[in-house]
């Protein structure tokens, strides 16, 4: 085998990686190197440098280590049984490659993740080489984001949060029967005590020293995972399940969707199919219903759909128009909690009416004002110059709102 | 009519001292014009105001104004300065005027304001460095060239200088040139042209960019929502755009059709050497064995929320065996017993009691943890009768390997567990019963009830009865022994 260029392999590598749909820089601790004596910041906020054709946010460079892997997950392009070509980067390649596109404003930091070679301890510590090399080495100060490995040693994963801000492990499947048929290698017990030790450890090092010492800082932005969506046959309302249960347990940043998508050379345990973006999107929507508007999985992805959600009307509107009897809401008196139910308005909207109405009664064009998307709340709502009568019951209502029917076409 | 003057950088002071003498003065924004250096004068007289010496009265405004005014002085929007100086008038009259998003003055604002921040952040975005480092430069040099919408270059400086402080580099914009040099940041006002500039690395870039993308997911009006063809121009990958979406759905056919491949010969290879690891018997008998076979129990359905069982944990030979409920949120993430809250007071009032929580065998009625989500938090639930009865299989074999001589149930459900007999323990508390291993079992409140009691009273009652039950084993071991 010849050996290949930095450019040969960096196509390989990012194109193994681009089924790992975080990107997120956000929510770290803040740093900066204004002294000169490093490189790079974390503001709070993520930046994206550009943005694919696909509608992605590029933020990170987003590699594989190397896309060699002993596992044989069906879904994934860097299965053992896989014909895709291989690569492997050196630590030095990773850090030249994440300095320099750092250093021309590219990226905002590394995200670096691998498929299992010899064995999960020894993948894991290449990973942390890179990332300590990073940090100690050259200063960068920039986000690290690191894909850990759930089987390996817990003083691995404990460095490995010393150096990256996010770690991740992902669950891949819904269920543990999933996992076991398509990605028979993997372990779900062992993901879940890993999560669990994360978290752990976190809370352990928030917590000031004897003497009032801050401890080091340990992935200050937190720990994600990522499920793949479409491959197996959960419906939304297992997922959901599993992404609230994966929140409280183990305080996940981010629980990210991901449609199961065609992969090169694909294998006949897993047909491809065209994928699911619209539910994926639907996920994302119910995701934010569940963690800031106080909706509960059963409530948005109930029986009547037989636990799927609906694709032409977004979560909260299917919930608004299956549960009329609590609309209309009157704007102007209703609590939080009842004005983050209202279709239209999201928590910066309402954290707006409740200071706006200190001023005295709204009527619709403040709301419009204000942000909120009347055209959807106008049937669930009563303002000051607004009742929506009839509107709330109408049998038609829903047809509103939905995309129109469209006509069957031949082939 | 008074014409105010703002000069190209430094807007913001300029308006800020002007805007404030005015303002003292009682001059209304009507009988103002403010006007950019450089813009076309207006058909009223011209030059700066006069500093007025004899204002009338302090003007006080909120915290939030001044960052706001400073976002409309960067505006390249007609009436934005006006409206800066409008609302400087009202806030000083009008508490908590900003915080009504509802009056038409302050939605206009924030709107202005919400465009000029997005114009920053797609500068902090799309600036592009190219290198130009001398030779023999101690320090490496790169160039930018940027063309923002609004004259944002003053608030911006800051951000590049804190994340590129180690190298020298220069912004350049069509109307403001930004220097940062050995860590001084300099900005100066002079018109530039776009310079003409190489950089080898942007290769390895636009590879980059080409193979993140996924074609199946072709979505191109989501990409120019986030990043307008306005700024191709300068972005270096943007040249690749047309071509990656021309071949996107060609890619897509090409994947679906090509039929699956055979395995390569190393796979099996692979495979078989990792089921030989992962299939290997149980290394070890006894406890260790127990804790080993214990890790893949899905005898009841509570394994699949939980993060994992909790084996006990102790010495083989103990003659005290410690059992309680469940683990609890931490025990669930630790996989060891009763290190949570209420395993602290436990070891706490054990130490008080004189009893040696090393020397015994602790463990749960039921290996997993049962709860339920609220919120963001997973909260206790106690197991059920069915739930106990699966897990007992565990702690039978637990004690038949231990062999303890007393064992100290703690709370109903080690009660159930071990008596076969939930009802009444505060009734039975303090008292030896026979246990269904044929092994003495001494019964007392669970740790975890008496951190739940809201009632301080009551709560220092059950911990002094706790705490003389422990007494009463310690004597009893010591007895017995």
């Amino acid at each position: 085998m010849s050996k290949m260029s930095l450019q040969e392999k960096l196509a390989l590598l990012s194109d193994a990686a681009k089924y790992d749909a975080s990107c997120a820089s956000s929510g770290t601790s803040k740093r900066h190197s204004r002294d000169g004596s490093g490189l790079g910041t974390t503001e709070g906020s993520g930046i994206c440098h550009a943005y694919a054709p696909d509608g992605r946010c590029i933020s990170l460079l987003k590699i594989l280590m190397t896309n060699f892997c002993i596992y044989d997950c069906a879904y994934c392009i860097n299965r053992v049984s896989s014909n895709v070509e291989r690569a492997r980067f050196s630590v030095e390649e990773v850090v030249h490659l994440t300095t320099e596109f750092y250093r021309r404003n590219y990226i905002e930091g590394l995200f670096l993740s691998s498929g299992i070679i010899r064995s999960p301890d020894d993948t894991m510590a290449d990973m942390v080489r890179i990332a300590r090399t990073l940090r100690e080495v050259h200063n960068f100060r920039g986000y690290i984001h690191l894909k850990t490995i759930p089987d390996a040693a817990p003083a691995l994963i404990e460095e490995a949060g010393l150096h990256a801000d996010r770690l991740s492990m992902n669950i891949e499947l819904p269920t543990d029967t999933a996992l076991k048929t398509y990605a028979p290698e993997k372990n779900p017990d062992e993901i879940r005590r890993a999560m669990g030790n994360v978290r752990l450890r976190k809370e352990e090092l928030k917590a000031p020293t004897y003497r009032g010492r801050k401890a080091p800082k340990f992935a200050p932005a937190g720990q994600s995972t990522q499920v793949i969506v479409g491959a197996d046959g959960a419906n939304d309302r297992t997922i959901l399940r599993s992404a609230t249960t994966l929140y409280s347990s183990y305080k996940l940043k981010r629980v990210y969707y991901s449609a199961f998508s065609p992969i090169p050379d694909s294998t006949a345990k897993l047909p491809l199919i065209k994928p699911p973006l619209v539910r994926e999107h639907r996920l994302y929507q119910a995701d934010w219903l569940l963690r800031f508007y106080g909706f509960e999985a059963e409530e948005i992805a109930p029986d009547s759909g037989e636990g799927m959600l609906d694709l032409e009307v977004d979560p909260k509107l299917a919930w608004a128009l299956a549960n009329r009897a609590v609309f209309p809401v009157d704007v102007n008196r209703a609590g939080r909690d009842l004005l983050l139910r209202v279709p239209g308005f999201g928590t910066k909207s309402v954290g707006r009416i409740l200071a706006a109405r200190r001023n005295g009664a709204l009527g619709y064009e403040d709301l419009r004002r204000i942000g909120a998307s009347v055209r959807k709340a106008k049937p669930f709502i009563t303002v000051r110059d607004w009742r929506p009568g009839g509107l709330t019951d109408a049998e038609n209502l829903r047809a509103r709102f939905a995309p129109p029917p469209e006509q069957l076409q031949l082939i | 009519m008074k014409t105010i003057t703002l000069p190209r950088l430094g807007t913001f002071e300029a308006w800020r001292d002007a805007a404030r003498d005015l303002a003292a003065q009682g001059v209304p924004p009507e009988a103002v014009t403010w006007v950019m250096e450089g813009d076309a004068p207006t058909l009223f007289e011209l030059g700066s105001a006069p500093r007025d010496a004899r204002a009338k009265r302090e003007v006080t405004v909120p915290k939030d104004f001044p960052p706001l005014a400073r976002l409309l002085c960067a505006a390249r929007v007609p009436g934005a300065i006006d409206l800066a100086y409008r609302l400087l008038l009202r806030v000083s009259e009008t508490r908590g005027l900003l915080k009504n998003r509802a009056d038409p003055e302050v939605a206009r604002t924030e709107g202005i304001a919400k465009n000029i921040r997005r114009d920053m952040h797609k500068m902090k975005a799309f600036v592009r460095f190219r290198e130009v480092t001398a030779e023999g430069a101690a320090r490496r040099q790169f160039v930018s060239w940027f063309e923002p919408d609004h004259r944002i270059e003053e608030l911006m400086g800051g951000f590049f200088a804190r994340r590129f402080g180690d190298m020298n580099w220069a912004i350049i914009t069509p109307e403001i040139t930004m220097h940062f040099k050995e860590g001084d940041l300099r900005l100066e006002a002079v018109t530039s042209k776009k310079p003409d500039l190489e950089d080898e690395t942007e290769a390895l870039w636009k590879t980059y960019y080409a193979n993140i993308f996924n074609p199946a997911r072709l979505k191109v009006k989501a990409m120019q929502a986030e990043m307008p063809k306005k700024y191709w121009k300068n972005l270096p990958e943007a040249d690749l755009i047309p071509d990656l979406i021309a071949q996107a759905d060609a890619r897509v056919a090409e994947m679906r059709e090509t039929a699956p491949t055979l395995p390569p010969v190393r796979a099996a290879r692979v495979l078989d050497r990792l089921q030989g690891q992962q299939d290997a018997p149980l290394s070890a008998d006894g406890l260790e064995g127990l804790s080993q076979a214990l890790k893949g129990c899905r005898r009841c359905p509570l394994a699949g929320p939980a993060t994992q069982a909790v084996p006990g944990e102790g010495p083989e030979d103990a003659d005290l065996m410690i059992v309680g409920e469940q683990p609890g949120d931490r025990e669930d993430l630790g996989g060891r017993p009763f290190i949570g809250p209420a395993g602290q007071l436990f070891d706490l009032l054990a130490g008080e009691a004189g009893l040696e929580r090393g020397a015994a065998y602790v463990t749960n009625a039921v290996k997993h943890f049962k709860f339920q989500v609220r919120g963001k938090r997973r909260i206790h639930q106690s197991p059920n009768g069915n739930e106990i009865s699966h897990c007992r299989w565990w702690l039978d074999q637990e004690i038949a390997l231990i062999r303890p001589k007393l064992i100290l149930a703690m709370g109903a459900t080690a009660a159930q567990a071990l008596t076969g007999q939930s009802k009444g323990i505060l009734s039975r508390r303090g008292c030896m019963e026979n246990g269904l291993h044929g092994v003495p079992v001494f019964l007392t409140l669970h740790p975890s009830a008496l951190l739940r009691q809201p009632n301080p009273e009551s709560r220092d009652e059950q911990t002094r009865l706790v705490r003389s039950d422990l007494r009463a084993v310690a004597h009893w071991l010591a007895a017995a022994a």
